[in-house]
């Protein structure tokens, strides 16, 4: 359902991409992990046409994203739900009104339907009773949640999550862990989860593949992941400070 | 050694150059926007009420105190060589011609001009621009054409407000405070007003209000670096607006009225 092949990706001298190929299956759910700053965010943002690659392309139900135009781009996108890792909630817009923005646009729904809507869709991630605030009265986990309920909003078939659980606390991180499992079963979603965060790695993965270096150095099923020998991802999984992957600035 | 000076000259222009590109890119996705529906009603009309409504007070005083500082200045200046009876036209000729145009435009620029950059560096830097098109809305079209449309149409409307009010802060020190006679003050401010200088006035207008949009909202939709990025841009935009304004009224000028 989603291919990358060869892609490449450099910001002036910065090589983040750099041959990198991955598959996702319909109806997987794939958990992409790697180090801060190894270019997950980048990896995401390449396959629903934020940012195109250098070299080599990303195909989503066969068609490359790159060469798609504007028109065909927006019907593709419609078909995809994303969570930011800032949650990247419209800050002038209510709650129900971030849920619904989507609705309100592409559907002839009226306003009423519409919030009623975004009710329900709140409720599914366990929001009641805040569809009239505005983003900023909400504590972190709840942002996630209401980004979370927008994702969902148009009946995805692809949902990006982008460390969802960071920067929570460990029971609103188990919070969302649920919710995504939830998705994935009732909605029957293909996903892509990037994290460093294993303990949601392992518990939301059918795949989990390693980003390193630019490219996606191994692959495979959790129990697979738990027992590499790869010295890299054995460094990465247990979170060891020595060990082949460097940290700028650490000399071991 | 000319390669050096070729890299360097090559080092000095990329930067402007690349600004330049994506500065006419972005007035290309603006006009391709401005022609396709939706059109975004709710957003431009929202617009128009904070360019041109929530500008007025300042427009307003700007105006007036300028008109009337204007009347004093000429009225002293020119009694010394007995030409009182023309300061209504002088008063009259540069508001329409020069001040009423500039002065709404470099209001409206620090005002309305820096919330944009701020709003939209904001919005980019907290990723609620990428949110925007993952949700299958183009984000031009969406905040940016608003706000080049509110531009476009408001300031000239200020511009007349400007107009009006600085010629009757001149009134006011001519015939009330230093004793002009009424009629005689308006048949100076009537009788050598042409048209022409209203209306090329307005077209100033027009262009200070598409140049320093656009600038704004290009500074906003390009932050990079967080908080520090948006107050760059903020700064950047008013910098860069102020002079797009100032230079290219001299220009504008001799070429409307030749
Ligand atoms: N828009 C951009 N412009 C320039 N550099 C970028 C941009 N986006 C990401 N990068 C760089 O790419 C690298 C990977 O970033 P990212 O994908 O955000 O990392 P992470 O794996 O933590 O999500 C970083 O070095 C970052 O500075
Ligand atoms: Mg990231």
């Amino acid at each position: 359902m989603i291919e990358f092949r060869d892609v490449h990706k450099s910001f002036e001298d910065n090589n983040v991409l750099q041959g990198l190929n991955l598959n996702v299956d319909k109806g997987e759910s794939i958990v992409v992990i790697g180090g801060s700053g190894t270019g997950k965010s980048v990896l995401l943002k390449h396959v629903i046409g934020l940012m195109n690659p250098d070299n080599g392309a990303v195909y989503v139900d066969s068609n490359s994203i790159s060469e798609m135009n504007e028109d065909g781009l927006n019907q593709l996108r419609k078909k995809f739900g994303m969570l930011f890792q800032s949650s990247a909630l419209f800050d002038s817009m209510t709650v129900w009104e971030n849920v619904g923005f989507a609705l309100k646009r592409h559907t002839s729904m009226s306003e009423s339907d519409v919030k009623e809507l975004s009710s329900e869709k709140l409720k599914m991630v366990g929001l009641v009773g805040i569809e009239d605030d505005m983003p900023a009265q909400l504590s972190g986990g709840m942002r996630k949640r209401v980004g979370l309920a927008r994702a969902i909003a148009m009946n995805p078939e692809i949902l990006l999550y982008d460390e969802p659980t960071t920067g929570l606390d460990p029971i609103n991180a188990e919070v969302i862990n649920d919710l995504i499992i939830k998705m994935n079963e009732e909605l029957n979603v293909t996903s892509v989860t990037i994290t460093h965060d294993m303990k949601s790695a392992y518990k939301i993965a059918d795949t989990i593949a390693m980003l390193y270096n630019g490219v996606i150095i191994s692959r495979g099923t959790p129990e697979e992941i738990r027992n590499t020998t790869d010295p890299v991802v054995r460094q990465f999984i247990e979170g060891k400070a020595s060990g082949p992957i460097s940290v700028e600035g650490i000399d071991k | 050694m000319i390669v050096k000076v070729i890299e360097f000259i090559g080092a000095v222009i990329e930067k402007p150059a690349l600004g330049m590109g994506r500065i006419v890119l972005l007035l290309v996705s603006i006009l391709r926007g401005m022609l396709k529906p939706p059109f975004e009603i709710r957003n431009i009309i929202g617009q128009m009420l904070e360019v041109g409504v929530n500008s007025l007070p300042v427009v307003l005083i700007t105006a007036i105190a300028t008109g009337m500082v204007l009347a004093l200045h000429m009225y002293t200046g020119f009694s010394r060589f007995g030409a009182e009876g023309l300061v209504g036209t002088v008063v009259a000729l540069s508001m329409t011609r020069e001040f009423g145009p500039v002065l709404a435009a470099l209001v409206v620029a620090g005002r309305a001009g820096a919330a944009m950059a701020a709003e939209l560096g904001t919005m980019k830097v907290t990723e609620q621009i990428d949110a925007l098109e993952t949700l299958a809305v183009n984000p031009v079209k969406y905040l940016v054409v608003p706000r080049f449309l509110a531009g476009l149409i408001m300031l000239p409307a200020l511009t007349i407000i400007t107009d009006i009010v600085g010629i009757l802060g001149g009134y006011f020190v001519n015939v009330v405070l230093l004793g002009t006679s009424s009629k005689s003050y308006l048949r100076a401010t009537w009788d050598f007003l042409q048209m022409e200088d209203i209306y090329n006035g307005m077209i100033k207008a027009c262009f200070f209000g598409a140049a320093f949009t656009l600038i704004s909202c290009y500074k906003g939709f390009y932050t990079s670096g967080g908080a520090e990025g948006v107050g760059r841009a903020t700064t950047g935009a008013v910098v860069y607006s102020f002079m797009t304004i100032l230079i290219s009224d001299y220009f504008l000028s001799a070429w409307l009225f030749r």
